[in-house]
């Protein structure tokens, strides 16, 4: 199974971080992602600019609306993502739990749906 | 053979009644799946009620079951019209596999599995426990439906999406690994303790006790402990918790279904036997290591059932056992228990004092007990005017009726004193 792993913070939390702590978060991050490839549960993982560069697309009556920032205003925003391979949802909360983003703010597991046709990464193993 | 077709037949209806939760449970491991089981369980008894009359009971009804029922699940499989890959291979290797015995020993262990999947941390609360109540206990979608009154079709509609998202988010029919079953029981326990409650004082409705529910969450808790690999003392404390405020059960309510405080209750209509298990259960749990706040609450529990009136109580190891509660698992509502237990200790003034500060904070605004606790205590002390003001606002706060009945009682004994002085 795959799992999507949404990490959410609140910006302003991580704008109150210092630039050390801020550089280590980074640090603990990338070693998280090698650490998950190793042992096989790494798909693909990255951390999202600020919603501030963020812009929001709809196509209605084949027509695009385009609007700044994201679709809806919450507390918390969505900062990054990590999918990963797990065998069953214990599994991925497992790995999950050790998101180091985790510690600042949430992580959403969500069970990706399969469709028929597999993505590029499935042929590689 | 030497039974006769119709002792057969009871002893179907006796395994069916004994074993049948065991039998699903492990169902649900070897097919994955809750509804095939389910399914698969009915016709395996059903084939049992033809074959055992003509063949003799097999000499392991509980595995003949098993197998039977995993062989039925195959014949469903098959049947079904749409048959995706998934399922195809499922029967495949369900039939590949004979009925060997070497799985039976793990019977036990799938119904401890079972548990741990109800009680999942990915499902909701309410799920956990019709989930529970549903494939642990085996209770119908009515009955728990008129438990918790609710309808029907919401309890089968919150079984349904729980099982949908077992299946779909993939949740592991497992008993957690060391590391993680200390967290996962915690919340066992908290399905357990919210099952007893919902027993023992429904949430709203007339009726104050729904005492099958309690009666249910006490099984679970004996279940539990049983299966567990090795004892744990918030189970065990859990029980004795809930075996001790079980105790007290009669004498809870008046003949005419009214609310009768722990200090009026008529003690020799206290269960003996609960009590003598429950004490003995608290000892067993403050022995061990890790002393939670199930086992810290029920040893409040059995202080108050050994003690032979409420001016008998040694409400000086009460209060020392609230100090450790608030250590364990601080909350406002312990604060307000304690300050309750002071008030017996030192004198209704410095209870009072306590629970004005609790209510300062804003925590306990809408807690309807903490403002009756002060009523009480304000009614004590001669202040009727604030003790009313104070029974007034627990009356808006409060759902069920027996209790609103009680604080309007005593309102009228404060708006007629001569009634008071009379009684």
């Amino acid at each position: 199974m795959k799992y999507l792993c949404l990490v959410y913070t609140e910006e302003a939390k991580l704008e109150a971080l210092s630039d050390k702590e801020f550089e280590q978060l980074d640090r603990d991050s990338l070693a998280y992602d090698s650490e998950m490839r190793e042992v096989g549960h790494f798909l693909v993982a990255h951390a999202l600019q600020s919603v501030d560069a963020a812009t929001t697309l709809r196509v209605r009556k084949n027509k695009l609306s385009a609007t700044d920032g994201p679709f809806a205003e919450t507390k918390e925003q969505l900062c990054g993502f990590v999918l990963i391979k797990a065998k069953d949802l214990n599994e991925a909360i497992r790995v999950a739990a050790r998101i180091p983003s985790a510690r600042v703010g949430s992580v959403e597991v969500r069970p990706v749906r399969e469709l028929a046709e597999n993505e590029p990464w499935d042929k590689r193993g | 053979m030497t039974e006769s077709g119709e002792t057969i037949s009871q002893r179907v209806e006796e395994v069916y009644r004994t074993e049948s939760r065991r039998i699903l449970a492990t169902l649900i491991r070897l097919l994955g799946d809750f509804d095939l089981a389910e399914e698969a369980l009915q016709n395996a008894f059903a084939a049992a009620v033809v074959a055992w009359p003509r063949d003799g009971l097999p000499q392991n009804p509980r595995a003949w079951l098993v197998s039977a029922g995993r062989f039925k699940a195959v014949d469903m499989l098959r049947r079904r019209t749409r048959l995706d890959a998934a399922q195809n291979e499922l029967a495949r290797s369900l039939e590949s596999r004979a009925a060997d015995e070497a799985e039976l020993p793990e019977l036990e262990d799938d119904r401890l599995r079972l548990i741990f999947v109800c009680c999942h941390p990915a499902l909701p609360p309410d799920a956990q426990i019709a989930l529970t109540l549903r494939e642990v206990c085996g209770l119908t979608t009515e009955e728990i439906a008129r438990a918790f009154l609710v309808s029907p079709p919401t309890v089968a509609q919150r079984i349904v999406r729980a099982k949908n998202k077992v299946r779909d988010a993939k949740i592991p029919y497992e008993v957690p690994a060391l590391a993680e079953l200390h967290e996962r029981l915690e919340i066992v326990l908290h399905v357990i303790y919210l099952i007893f409650n919902e027993g023992y004082s429904a949430s709203s409705g007339e009726s104050l006790t729904r005492s099958d529910l309690a009666l249910e969450a006490i099984r679970l808790a004996r279940l539990l402990l049983a299966l567990l690999p090795q004892p744990d003392s918030e189970a065990i404390g859990l029980l004795a918790l809930m075996l001790l405020q079980q105790s007290r059960q009669a004498a809870r309510t008046s003949a005419d279904g009214e609310l009768v405080l722990l200090a009026d209750q008529d003690r020799s209509l206290w269960n003996r036997d609960q009590i003598k298990e429950g004490v003995a259960l608290v000892w067993k749990a403050l022995a061990m290591q890790n002393v939670g706040t199930y086992t810290l609450q029920a040893a409040i529990a059995a202080i108050h059932a050994e003690s032979t009136s409420s001016a008998a109580t040694d409400w000086n190891e009460i209060t020392g056992l609230y100090d450790l509660l608030k250590e364990v698992d601080p909350s406002p509502v312990v604060e307000l228990n304690r300050a309750v237990a002071i008030a017996m200790r030192d004198g209704d003034e410095a209870g009072l004092g306590l629970i004005d500060r609790l209510l300062a904070s804003g925590d306990l605004d809408d807690y309807a007990l903490a403002h009756a606790g002060r009523a009480e205590l304000l009614r004590r002390l001669g202040r009727n005017e604030e003790a009313r003001r104070s029974y007034e606002r627990a009356l808006r706060l409060m759902g069920q009726e027996p209790e609103r009945r009680f604080i309007g009682r005593r309102l009228r004994e404060l708006e007629s004193p001569d009634a008071l002085r009379g009684s």
